[in-house]
C-alpha cells in the first residue's frame, strides 16, 4: 500500500525548473532512498512535501488526502516529519527542550489555561519532559539532556534533529543526508536506529543520502533525481546497474568503459 | 559633596525604582517583539500610552457612576489593569496582524517606517477621542492611592535624609514585579514560552515541529502590548496627570533600556529598566550639587544616555545580550 503519492510534481523558480514531472510511490512501512548527483532536486522535493514550497503543479497525497497548500505546521501535524541538510536545531535552548517543541501540537494545554497555569497543564508538561527524556533515552543522547543544543558534537546533533522529529509523532519520517559528518561508526549506528525505528514505531522513512554505501544497504526502494527529472528508480541492484545513473554521476561514457 | 548625595539616597533610590519598573516592563514589549521578529516597534510606546488613557477612562467612569466610592481601591485596580491589558494586548494583536504581517518579508527598513506612522496614528486617534469627551487632551484621573508615607531613613544612618513616598509606589513596585515573574515562567517553563523562543531562533524550522507561527507571533504582541497597557495604568496612578504625548519620550527611554540590557533577552530588559530609572533619578538629585550647579536637574536624560553610550563602546551586545558571530 502506498502511503505518499507524488504526482506530476514539478517546482519552477523564474526560469530554473528544480523539479519538473516527477511521479513517485513510498510503500507503507518501507524505506526509500532519494539519490542524485548535487543540486538534482532532492531537497526542493523534501521541501515541497513538507509544505515549505508550494508546487507549481502537481500532487503530494499522505495516505489518499492532498496535502499541497497546507502550511509546514499543518503538513507536520498530518504525520510528515523531517531532518535537515544543514543541521537546524534549536541551538540556544536545552537538547530535551528541542525535542518538547517537537510535542507542540501534541500537548492540549491551551493558551488560556496556560496562564492560569491549572494542574492539568503543569502535569502534562512534566509528562511531557518524560516522555522527550524517553525519545532522547531511544536514540542514544540521554546524558546530553541539559546541555544546550549547539555544544552537542555534530553526530549527536543529528541525532538531536531524529529525536525532535520523533516526538511530532510521524507516519512518514524524511531524512535529509542524515548521515552527513559521520564516521563509521556513527554511521553504522545510524543504520540501526534507522531499522529500529521502522520496525519498533510504525514508520516510512524517506533518505536523501550521498553515503552510497548506507543507501544500497538500508533501502528497499531508491529514486535517482538528475537536473530535476526522475531517471531512474528500482532496487538496489536494479540502480547499482542502470546506465543512466552511471552516466549522470560519472559522465557520458562512463557506463560503456565500467562494463 | 559625598555628604549630599548621600542626603538624598534613599528618595533617589524609592523614586528611581518606581520610575525603572515602569521602564522595565515597557522595555519587555520592545525585546519580545525584536527577539522574535527583529523589528524595532515604536508603536509599542503609544500603547503604552493608550493603556494609560484607557485606565483613565475606566477609572473616570467608575467616578462617575458612583462605584469609586462604594468600591475598595484595589478592587478598582484590579479591575481596571485587567481591562486595560485586554484592550491594549488585542490592539497590539491587531497592529500586528493588520499592519505588520503583510510585510513580514519586506525589507526590515520598510516596517520601521511603518512602526514610527502606527505610533502618529496612535497619539492623533487618542487625542482626537480625549478632546471629543474630555474637551482638553490633557486628562487628570482620579487619585488612587495617594497618601504619602514616610520613611525613617534616618534611623538606619544619619546621614540619610528621611524619605516619602506615595503609597502607590508599592502598588507600582508589587504590580510591576508580579508582571515580571509570571511572564519570566510563562516564557521559560510552559509550552507556549517555549514555542516563542523556538519562533524566535528559526521560525521555519519551528512551523515544521507543529508550531503555529502566525499564533505564535500574535500571542508575542498580546503579551507585549497587555503589560504595556497596565503599566500605563500603574503611570496613569503613580504621576497623575497624562497626555497623548508621553508614550514618545518613554518609549524611548524604555528601548533604551532594553538595549542596555542586550535587545532580545527578557531579563537583560527588567535589569535595564530599573538601572536607567535609578541613574537618571540620581542625576536629576546630584547633577546640580555635583556640577557646583553648572548643569541643572533637567541634565538628567544627557546623563542617562551617555551612561547608555559608554556601556556600548565596551558591551555593544548590552549587559545580558549574547555576542552574535556572523557565520560566513
Amino acid at each position: 500500500m502506498s502511503i505518499l503519492t507524488v504526482k506530476n510534481l514539478t517546482k519552477q523558480f523564474g526560469g530554473l525548473v528544480a523539479n519538473s514531472n516527477i511521479n513517485m510511490e513510498v510503500q507503507k512501512g518501507s524505506i526509500t532512498a532519494v539519490i542524485g548527483p548535487n543540486g538534482a532536486g532532492k531537497t526542493t522535493f523534501f521541501n515541497m512535501v513538507t509544505g515549505v514550497y508550494q508546487p507549481t503543479s502537481g500532487e503530494i497525497l499522505l495516505n489518499n488526502e492532498s496535502i499541497v497548500g497546507l502550511k509546514p505546521h499543518q503538513v507536520t501535524k498530518k504525520g510528515i516529519a523531517r531532518t535537515f541538510q544543514n543541521i537546524r536545531l534549536f541551538g540556544a535552548i536545552t537538547v530535551l527542550e528541542n525535542v518538547m517543541i517537537g510535542m507542540h501540537n501534541h500537548l492540549h494545554g491551551g493558551l488560556f489555561s496556560t496562564i492560569l497555569n491549572l494542574p492539568r497543564v503543569r502535569k502534562e508538561e512534566k509528562e511531557a519532559r518524560k516522555e522527550a527524556y524517553r525519545l532522547l533515552e531511544y536514540v542514544g543522547l540521554e546524558s546530553f539532556f541539559n546541555e544546550e543544543a549547539r555544544n552537542l558534537p555534530y553526530g549527536a546533533q543529528r541525532k538531536l534533529e531524529i529525536a525532535r522529529a520523533l516526538a511530532t509523532k510521524p507516519k512518514v519520517l524524511l531524512l535529509d543526508e542524515p548521515a552527513a559528518g559521520m564516521n563509521p561508526k556513527e554511521t553504522s549506528e545510524l543504520t540501526k536506529l534507522i531499522y529500529n525505528m521502522r520496525a519498533e514505531l510504525d514508520l516510512t522513512i524517506v533518505l536523501i543520502e550521498h553515503d552510497m554505501k548506507l543507501v544500497m544497504e538500508i533501502s528497499e526502494h531508491i529514486v535517482v533525481l538528475d537536473h530535476g527529472e526522475k531517471i531512474a528508480e528500482g532496487t538496489p541492484d536494479e540502480i547499482r546497474n542502470n546506465e543512466k545513473v552511471i552516466e549522470a554521476y560519472l559522465g557520458k561514457g562512463a557506463a560503456t568503459t565500467a562494463s | 559633596m559625598i555628604n549630599e548625595v548621600l542626603h538624598t539616597l534613599p528618595q533617589v533610590l524609592i523614586d528611581g525604582l518606581t520610575l525603572g519598573a515602569v521602564y522595565a516592563i515597557v522595555a519587555l514589549g520592545y525585546t519580545m517583539v525584536y527577539g522574535i521578529l527583529e523589528l524595532i516597534n515604536f508603536a509599542h510606546g503609544e500603547i503604552f500610552m493608550t493603556g494609560a488613557f484607557v485606565g483613565t477612562a475606566i477609572l473616570l467612569t467608575f467616578a462617575g457612576v458612583g462605584w469609586m466610592a462604594s468600591m475598595p481601591a484595589v478592587v478598582a485596580l484590579i479591575l481596571v489593569l485587567i481591562i486595560t491589558s485586554v484592550v491594549t494586548g488585542l490592539l497590539g494583536m491587531g497592529i500586528e496582524r493588520v499592519a505588520y504581517r503583510p510585510l513580514r518579508n519586506a525589507p526590515k527598513l520598510i516596517t520601521l517606517i511603518t512602526a514610527i506612522g502606527i505610533s502618529f496614528l496612535l497619539q492623533d486617534i487618542v487625542r482626537f477621542i480625549a478632546e471629543l469627551k474630555k474637551g482638553n487632551y490633557i486628562l487628570t484621573g482620579p487619585s488612587l492611592f495617594s497618601g504619602q508615607i514616610g520613611i525613617k531613613a534616618s534611623s538606619v544612618w544619619s546621614g540619610f535624609n528621611d524619605a516619602s513616598v506615595k503609597s502607590s509606589f508599592f502598588i507600582v513596585i508589587v504590580v510591576a514585579v508580579i508582571m515580571m515573574v509570571t511572564l519570566d515562567f510563562f516564557i521559560n517553563k510552559t509550552k507556549w514560552g517555549m514555542a516563542m523562543r523556538a519562533v524566535a531562533q528559526d521560525r521555519e524550522t519551528a512551523a515544521l515541529m507543529t508550531v503555529n507561527v502566525n499564533k505564535v507571533i500574535a500571542l508575542t504582541f498580546f503579551i507585549g502590548s497587555a503589560l504595556g497597557g497596565a503599566t500605563g495604568v500603574l503611570f496613569a496612578i503613580q504621576y497623575g496627570t497624562i497626555d497623548p504625548y508621553i508614550g514618545f519620550i518613554l518609549g524611548l527611554k524604555a528601548f533604551t533600556a532594553a538595549v542596555l540590557g542586550g535587545i532580545g533577552n527578557i531579563r537583560g530588559a527588567m535589569f535595564g529598566g530599573v538601572l536607567l530609572g535609578v541613574l537618571e533619578m540620581f542625576a536629576a538629585a546630584n547633577l546640580p550639587v555635583i556640577s557646583n550647579g553648572i548643569l541643572g536637574a533637567e541634565y538628567k536624560d544627557v546623563f542617562a544616555f551617555a551612561i547608555l553610550i559608554i556601556v556600548l563602546i565596551f558591551k555593544p551586545e548590552g549587559l545580558f545580550g549574547k555576542v552574535s558571530v556572523e557565520k560566513v
